[in-house]
């Protein structure tokens, strides 16, 4: 096959990267400090989704734009979940936990699809199908402003973390809980807040991926799993590690594709997902944790 | 912890047939032998009472009840959370299934070819997991990747037409055929039925036994049951392996229940989650609790539809939210699930600490 | 996008019985002899919920407009009783046993062939007619069943209709692609369409060789990589067999991959869709559907376009609601001809079926010694400025073919 076919699937694989990268950034946003198993993670996103495309449909707003509100949105929903019904389940074992969400999960899949019914829907914007093309090279449109703005977004979050003063709270809960509690940090609700950044990241990268694929209410299971196998790759608790992850991911995918039959290439997702856990379980940036 | 290790270990005790005997009724009250014959002779004569529906319903209870119980070894005796279980009940499904349409071989004879492969399938995840010190939750998620491997793998290989679906011959029911599973709903009720006794009797004899008591020790604390010396890989990787092979024979009733298996749903991630639903609400760990959990979570969702064609109310999805919303009840308000809340009720203890 | 929300009263009496516990006696009460005074109570199985969801509830919409073509035609009244499978094998299998045991004399169902396997086992157990409404596994009525009956083609019927008709319209438009591209989606019924492709298209002189076979996952939301692929084949055509979602998808990315084939020919459903029409607006025209569908000439089928028209305003008539109407059609006229609800004299009665007055393309309603309508017949459409025209067969045709395709970069 001709180069510039790679050269285009790599491209296209690394700007889908990015915004599983940022989902998956809420993932380990969440489960690095809240140690929450968070299986309802892409039912999330797909809230975040049906809202970019309600309001794209109803009131004819631009996803790129509605980024910032529908994040907030997310926020408050994650900010109150975790402190209303999650709280609780942080110190129980993974399996209570994970039929929380798994319970959640159910409720929100099919409120979703009674409220929207089950036809795919998508936003489909004036530049939705625009490509740009420099020589043999062509973008997708849609995807490299997705790209972009997880790029953005995630540097965002880096710098809030790094500089913000309720950031570094969070990272010291995350780093050394008894510590914190020792310091007198509001743990509760350091976590409800680290919840709810999640729940942000996974806002915003929802209203990115509705420029890139359909929403229907059935989508959210298969990118809980693809935000946690980036997360475990990438390695927990490390941003940049999501992102890393993301990318590893979507490219790898994207080659699979290529290379191999294009309906099978999720097995070699699992397949590095099998040899990460195996070989380095911390990810291919994370530190082993004590 | 019962105190009890020392003198129930059976290497002490006199007589075959009493050591088996013994192990499984130690500790059981008569109050609980009775409760526990009641529900039996209740189910035994269930199809002359019940319509053909609740027939149908009773097969998938009890389906769930055995699958649940299988995994209910490795979760709730040894402590090692798996989510992708389908992966056995898979394997077995699909062995079983390939070798009666191809050779006509009986499920019974596929079943002695299906355990040692589905027992394989566990070692080899579980070596994998436990000697690369990979657990809690990253086992789940390995666990996760492996039955996805599996259903996007069988979802491409031709001899079991890809994801074309395997369909088994169904030949007219003119009567029944034990031997070839062949038959009608009756028939398969009785099988599911004696195969979750079996199941049921089966986890008490390994609770009562050496190994049973090593996994409840590496269950509550890993770290000290090995100080004390326990070989905590060879444990794990035994619960592991029953709970697969034990597994699959779910698969090879379904098999041949339902006559048509496909990749994308027999491996379905969505499986795994239905088979560990039970244990979980009814109650990790216990004995009673994966059946108990079956009887309530289907009963629930029949109810359910029930309730909705009463009202008229027909809004495809409204059930799963209702659903959901129930589980969501049971496990904030019952953490340990229902059956322990339900055994101290009526008075009835399953002695396991 | 109309959504309805539809809240059903139904027969106090069937529902509350079924409602109160389900504990009966095994002898089920039918209305032997009554005559067709009593409506026929038709169990209706499709999955509605789960990831079938938008098929079952389109297919819901056929049985919906129904009832008012049957009495205008002066066929006995059907009492619908409605099962949702939620795209599960089990729960097919039990809302069967459910709607037998509360009564339903006749069953329709389930378009998913896993979901239709497990119900049709059901009623050949319990002796009740079942007529399969879409469902293209030919396993299904091949096992000797005498209660199953399926007015739909099968994979194998679906393929020689499409390479018939390929033939049919190369020798319209006097050309034809010399390499095509072949993309298919990996679930049940894309493996069925594959496999029989390999064995039955060098029975068929077909001008075009495959020069690659893409398979992708039915659940994959993003096919730039599949399509990339199809484009670096270079192939004239694009011949495909998909979902609908997958065709919104695969068109997206041809056009911003910029590539359009010659044509695009489709041998499954999605093309020619309502929402595929609609959501792409211009880019929708072109390609080319080999499927069973309704015949436009045919006297019925204006009825029910223009019935459904009324109920569900901005959906076209297609596929789904063409076969599940048929169904119910079968059904009603089996119970006239059969003067009872007996599920043995119903099944002997659909055995007999002759309806010529009905809507899909073919000669007709008419089952074999198998079940099986064998004499179904595909059309051939295409997208034409956010409808359907017919091509062929030319006694149902109401346009000529526009090949090759315009490209999409000059569309907008």
């Amino acid at each position: 096959m001709a180069a510039d076919v790679y050269l285009n699937v790599a491209v296209g694989g690394i700007l889908t990267g990015l915004v599983y990268g940022l989902m998956a950034l809420g993932l380990s946003v969440i489960f690095g400090v809240v140690r929450v198993v968070n299986f309802a993670h892409g039912e999330m996103m797909s809230i975040a989704m049906y809202l970019a495309v309600l309001l794209f449909s109803g009131l004819h707003l631009d996803p790129l734009v509605m980024m910032a509100p529908i994040a907030a949105v997310l926020f408050v929903f994650g900010y109150v979940l975790q402190a209303g019904l999650i709280n609780p389940f942080i110190n129980r074992p993974e399996h209570s936990q994970f039929l929380l969400l798994v319970a959640l999960a159910i409720i929100i899949v099919n409120t979703l699809l009674i409220i929207f019914g089950p036809d795919a829907r998508s936003a489909q914007t004036s530049y939705a199908f625009d490509s740009f093309q420099w020589g043999a090279l062509i973008v997708d449109a849609t995807k490299l402003y997705a790209g972009v703005a997880a790029i953005a977004f995630a540097l965002l979050l880096f710098s809030f973390f790094r500089f913000a003063p309720v950031g570094k709270a969070i990272r010291a809960c995350a780093d050394n809980y008894t510590g914190a509690l020792v310091v007198g940090l509001d743990v509760k609700r350091l976590y409800a807040l680290t919840f709810g950044i999640g729940a942000a990241c996974v806002g915003a990268a929802g209203v990115m991926m509705t420029l890139i694929v359909d929403v229907t209410p059935m989508i959210g299971p298969a990118y809980t799993l693809l935000a946690f196998v980036i997360v475990i790759t990438g390695g927990l608790g490390s941003m940049a590690g999501a992102l890393l992850g993301g990318l590893l991911i979507g490219v790898t995918e994207a080659h699979a594709g290529l290379l191999f039959t294009p309906s099978a290439k999720s097995m070699f997702v699992f397949a590095i997902l099998v040899l990460v856990l195996l070989f380095r379980p911390q990810g291919i940036v994370g530190k082993r944790s004590t | 912890m019962t105190g009890k290790i020392a003198d129930s270990s059976p290497d002490s005790r006199p007589g075959k047939s009493a050591r088996v005997l013994e192990p499984l009724l130690q500790g059981v009250s008569r109050r609980t032998l009775a409760l526990l014959g009641v529900l039996l002779a209740a189910l035994l004569i269930a199809p002359w009472l019940v319509s053909d529906y609740l027939i149908t319903v009773l097969i998938v209870i009890l389906y769930l009840a055995f699958t649940g119980q299988a995994w209910n070894i490795m979760m709730g005796f040894a402590g090692q959370l798996s989510l992708g279980h389908a992966i056995y009940a898979g394997l077995g499904a699909y062995i079983a299934a390939l070798l009666f349409a191809r050779f006509g071989v009986a499920p019974w004879l596929g079943f002695l070819v299906v355990m040692p492969v589905a027992a394989a399938c566990g070692a080899i995840i579980g070596f994998l997991a436990f000697r690369f010190g990979v657990a809690g939750v990253y086992f789940a998620i390995l666990t996760i990747a492996f039955a996805e491997f599996a259903r996007i793998g069988f979802d491409h290989l031709a001899i079991v037409n890809a994801s074309a679906g395997l369909f088994l011959p169904v030949a007219q029911y003119a009567h029944n055929d034990l031997w070839h599973l062949r038959g009608d709903p009756t028939m398969f009720y009785y099988v599911i039925l004696a195969a979750t006794v079996i199941a049921f009797l089966f986890c008490r004899a390994l609770l009562m036994s050496r190994v049973g008591y090593f996994w409840l020790a590496i269950r509550e604390d890993e770290q000290a049951a090995r100080a004390t010396g326990v070989d905590t890989f060879r444990y794990k990787m035994s619960a592991v392996m029953i709970s697969a092979a034990v597994t699959s024979f779910g698969g090879v009733f379904y098999a041949f229940f339902y006559n048509n298996l496909f990749p994308e749903q027999v491996f379905n991630i969505s499986r795994s989650i239905e088979i560990i639903l039970g244990p979980i609400i009814g109650g990790l760990g216990t004995l009673f609790g994966p059946i108990l959990g079956a009887f309530v979570l289907t009963g629930l969702a029949e109810t359910l539809n029930a309730a909705m064609a009463a009202f008229g109310f027909d809004l495809p999805g409204a059930k799963q939210v209702f659903y959901g919303i129930c589980l969501l009840f049971v496990v904030i308000a019952l953490p340990e699930g229902i059956w322990p809340w339900l055994a101290r009720r009526i008075g009835v203890t399953e002695r396991l600490r | 996008m109309q959504r309805n929300i539809r809240l059903n009263r139904r027969r106090l009496l069937a529902a509350a019985a079924a409602g109160a516990t389900g504990l009966a006696v095994p002898a089920i009460v039918r209305a032997q002899g009554a005559g067709n005074s009593a409506p026929l109570k038709v169990g209706v199985l499709l999955p509605r919920s789960g990831f079938e969801a938008g098929i079952g509830q389109d297919c819901q919409r056929g049985v919906d407009v129904a009832p008012a073509i049957l009495k205008s035609l002066g066929l006995p009244e059907l009492s619908i009783m409605n099962g949702d499978t939620e795209s599960s094998v089990d729960v097919a299998r039990e809302r069967a046993e459910k709607l037998i045991n509360d009564g339903a004399e006749l069953l329709i169902g389930a378009f998913d062939s896993g979901q239709t396997t497990a119900i049709a086992q059901v009623a050949e157990q319990k002796g009740i007619p079942l007529v399969i409404n879409i469902g293209a596994a030919p396993e299904i009525t091949e096992q000797g069943y005498k209660f199953v009956f399926r007015n739909f083609p099968t994979a194998p019927m679906l393929l020689t209709s499409a390479f018939t008709n390929q033939l049919e319209l190369f020798d319209i438009i006097g050309t034809a692609p010399k390499t095509v591209v072949y993309m298919h989606v990996n679930d049940t019924f894309g493996t069925a369409m594959t496999k029989g492709i390999g064995a039955l298209m060098p029975k068929f002189n077909l001008p075009y060789k495959i020069v690659d076979e893409i398979a992708y996952d039915p659940a994959a939301r993003d096919l730039s990589v599949e399509v990339a692929k199809a484009k670096a084949a270079n192939a004239d055509a694009l011949l495909v067999v998909s979902r609908l979602n997958d065709a919104m998808l695969l068109t997206r990315e041809l056009v911003k991959q910029r590539w359009t084939p010659q044509a695009i020919m489709s041998m499954g459903p999605g093309w020619y869709e309502d929402q595929y029409l609609k959501t792409l607006g211009k880019l929708s025209d072109g390609p080319i559907s080999f499927d069973p569908f309704q015949d436009p000439n045919k006297r019925l089928a204006k009825v029910l376009e223009a019935e459904l028209a009324k109920a569900y305003p901005g959906i076209n008539l297609s596929t789904n609601h063409v076969y599940t109407f048929e169904a119910l059609l079968v059904a009603a006229d089996a119970y006239k001809r059969a003067g009872s609800a007996d599920p043995k004299a119903l099944a002997d009665a659909i055995r007999t079926t002759n309806i010529t007055d009905n809507v899909s393309i073919g000669p007709g309603i008419q089952f074999n010694a198998k079940g099986q309508n064998d004499k179904l017949k595909e059309g051939t459409i295409q997208n034409r400025g956010g409808k359907l025209v017919t091509l062929a067969p030319k006694d149902a045709a109401t346009a000529k073919p526009e090949w090759p395709m315009t490209p999409y970069q000059n569309r907008v």
